[in-house]
């Protein structure tokens, strides 16, 4: 995984709320046996039409934001299903950071395994991170995970609370399942004595 | 010993190491793997040259992409890439010697209903899948919940999860529920009442006499929708309705080993004083059989109703419900009664099991569906059908005009040939009606399998309590 690093960029308005994960990425493109290449596909069928043609109004067909690196989006951001096709797609697009008010649970763990930034802030601040992103691409905004803090294109300093263990991992871009098989021994005694206790499991 | 929940006390019995931080190591009894999730973990096992921890603890089964009709061990009736999906589970099964059901076992079907069919599933578990509707298994009092691919190579290399602990929520459901209302609509309801985000943080016990009357099936049905209410996991505290349903099956204990088992078993409810962080108690009497009428599982109400307006929400559900009226194509105001209905697809995780068909087949027994109808039961595995077939069942939905499918997912997301087209209205006894979730702007209403039959036989959505 590459490591978190401190990054400026454009901020993406999308206040709908429940915004869910056959909204993220839809069913039809979950038939790939790769992580890559779904970009393309991300919100796609709020994006295009049948036709494939863009459809202009949505947020990121606008030339403002068509680079954007940030989503700042409605309340329970990622619910539905447990697909992390939804953050592959969001990372392939070119997304590192969304920042909502909440985040559906299993969306929210996928994302620190794909090496991105998940951030929960009050209404308020929520509410002014979108007004800054609602200025277009000239709102830049800036993240940095090792201070914990969001910088918006007026200055104004947000602090925001990660889990210390998934900060350690994002900012060092380390592997989770390399971790856990330094743990073997503990895994070991663990279903020993099962083994013992709950046999017929 | 400070009181504990079910909850805690399960979570306690799976950690494997505990870091100062909270974070643990948890780890997994069962995991059951299907085609859709599992390619990119096995690809990452293969490329770090790790093999499977625990094969005898992992189960897969082909279910999202398999067609329902019949000739569909010919691979040639898949699209390619459904085709090399599936083809890959059985290469990925077969290399890494997990337990695996093809499309031409009988007891292939979909997971979260092969597994406590042939007794994977026991009280106590942790049980995952890379599927948010493994929370069904929560029925059997066992932790049980989704993961993404990164976790499912997790569990595939170690057996264990990095975890952190979620809160304790009870939601009660009390008394007795009304003839006509099911546990979709006591699920519904509750989804209804918490919201789609009600239940984020939280692993939820469902309790209350109107719950501890259902049986299994209607307890899973309960269990499998607690990820729409934002839950991480659903359980139901294990008692003899479950002790019973576990017995015999294959791969539940036998002998001294069943009877260590069930008195492990007994063990596992919640204390009197157990602490709750939230706590959400309804009336059974209330709850009447509730459809949804826009695009999140919390847009429920009872069949009664009226189509609501956006003025009637605050806050960003405004605009939302505003754009959900808008792709459903109803107006505020008009009586949930009065949707017409093009579609009915009986089947899913949610509702594809023996007792659901039960009660859909009393419903159409003798009566046709409305001309025009498209009508479908897909049963939930190759068990349930059979046994369907044996009760009489299947040919009192082929009699009545619906069709009468193979075992899988199939339209309650659409990622095979079954899905709606644009505009179609489906009375549905899946779990999400989401936007395009049965195909690109089909319109989908969440029932239960008696509304559904009801809807099918009537062309609207039809309070079953008048039929």
């Amino acid at each position: 995984m590459e490591k978190f690093e401190t990054f400026t960029g454009i901020a993406a308005p999308m206040p709908l709320v429940n915004i869910d994960t056959d909204m993220i990425i839809p069913k039809q493109f979950l038939k790939t046996i790769k992580r890559s290449g779904l970009g393309v596909h991300a919100f796609d069928e709020m994006r295009f039409d049948r036709e494939g043609n863009e459809v202009p109004d949505f947020v990121l067909n606008k030339p403002a934001y068509r680079e954007s690196s940030i989503l700042v989006a409605g309340d329970n951001f990622g619910c539905g299903s447990s697909r992390e096709h939804a953050p592959w797609a969001l990372a392939d697009f070119g997304i590192k950071v969304v920042v909502s008010t909440s985040f559906a649970d299993i969306f929210f763990n996928n994302c620190f395994k794909n090496g991105m930034l998940p951030i929960v802030l009050p209404q308020e601040q929520v509410d002014l991170l979108m007004s800054d992103a609602e200025k277009g691409e000239n709102a830049r905004m800036t993240v940095d995970l090792e201070a914990q803090e969001i910088t918006t294109s007026e200055g104004e300093v947000i602090k925001f609370d990660v889990d210390p263990f998934r900060k350690h991992c994002l900012l060092n871009g380390l592997d989770d399942i390399g971790l856990t098989l330094e743990k073997a021994d503990a895994i070991k005694s663990y279903e020993e004595r099962v083994a013992q206790e709950r046999p017929w499991v | 010993m400070s009181p504990k929940t079910l909850y805690d006390k399960i979570w306690d019995a799976h950690v494997a190491q505990e870091a100062e931080d909270g974070t643990c190591l948890l780890y997994i009894d069962r995991h059951l793997v299907h085609e859709v999730t599992s390619p990119q973990a096995f690809e990452g096992l293969r490329m770090s040259g790790r093999k499977v921890h625990a094969p005898d603890k992992t189960i897969a089964v082909p279910d999202h992409n398999v067609p329902t009709t019949a000739g569909r061990e010919n691979p040639d009736q898949m699209p390619e890439d459904s085709r090399i999906q599936v083809a890959a589970l059985d290469t990925n099964a077969r290399e890494f010697g997990v337990h695996y059901y093809p499309v031409t076992d009988i007891r292939q079907g979909i997971v979260h209903i092969v597994g406590p069919e042939n007794g994977w599933t026991l009280p106590g578990m942790t049980v995952v899948c890379g599927d948010s509707h493994t929370a069904t298994h929560g029925a059997f009092g066992s932790l049980a919940h989704g993961i993404g691919t990164s976790e499912v190579e997790h569990v595939l290399a170690t057996q264990t999860l990095i975890q952190k602990k979620s809160k304790n929520m009870k939601v009660e459901i009390t008394g007795k529920l009304s003839p006509g209302v099911t546990a979709k609509d006591v699920v519904l309801t509750i989804i209804g009442e918490t919201g789609t985000g009600g239940g984020t943080g939280y692993v939820i016990e469902y309790c209350g006499e109107a719950i501890r009357n259902l049986s299994m099936e209607g307890r899973m049905t309960i269990c499998n929708m607690a990820i729409e209410g934002g839950a991480r996991a659903g359980l139901i505290a294990p008692d003899e309705t479950t002790f019973e349903y576990v017995k015999g099956r294959p791969h539940a204990p036998k002998g001294a080993q069943w009877e260590a088992a069930v008195n492990w078993w007994k063990t596992l409810y919640s204390d009197d004083d157990a602490h709750w962080d939230k706590v959400v108690t309804i009336r059974g009497e209330d709850i009447a059989p509730t459809v949804t009428w826009g695009t999140s599982p919390e847009d429920a109400l009872p069949i009664t109703a009226t189509v609501p307006a956006p003025e009637d929400f605050t806050g960003g559900k405004v605009e939302a419900a505003r754009r959900s009226l808008d792709y459903m194509g109803l107006t505020p105001g008009m009586k949930l009664s009065d949707i017409e209905i093009d579609t009915v697809f009986i089947g899913s995780c949610t509702n594809g099991r023996i007792e659901d068909l039960r009660a859909a087949a009393e419903i159409v027994k003798g009566k046709k569906i409305k001309d025009g109808m498209r009508a479908m039961v897909v049963p939930g595995s190759g068990l349930v059908r059979a046994q369907a077939e044996e009760e009489g069942l299947a040919d009192i939905f082929k009699d009545a005009g619906f069709e009468w499918r193979l075992a899988g997912c199939s339209m309650c997301l659409a990622m095979n040939p079954d899905q709606l087209s644009e505009g179609e209205r489906c009375a549905s006894t899946s779990n999400r009606n989401f936007e395009g979730r049965q195909g690109f702007k089909g319109r989908t209403h969440l029932v239960s399998p008696a509304m559904a039959a009801a809807a099918a036989v009537t062309g609207k959505l039809t309070d079953v309590r008048e039929l």
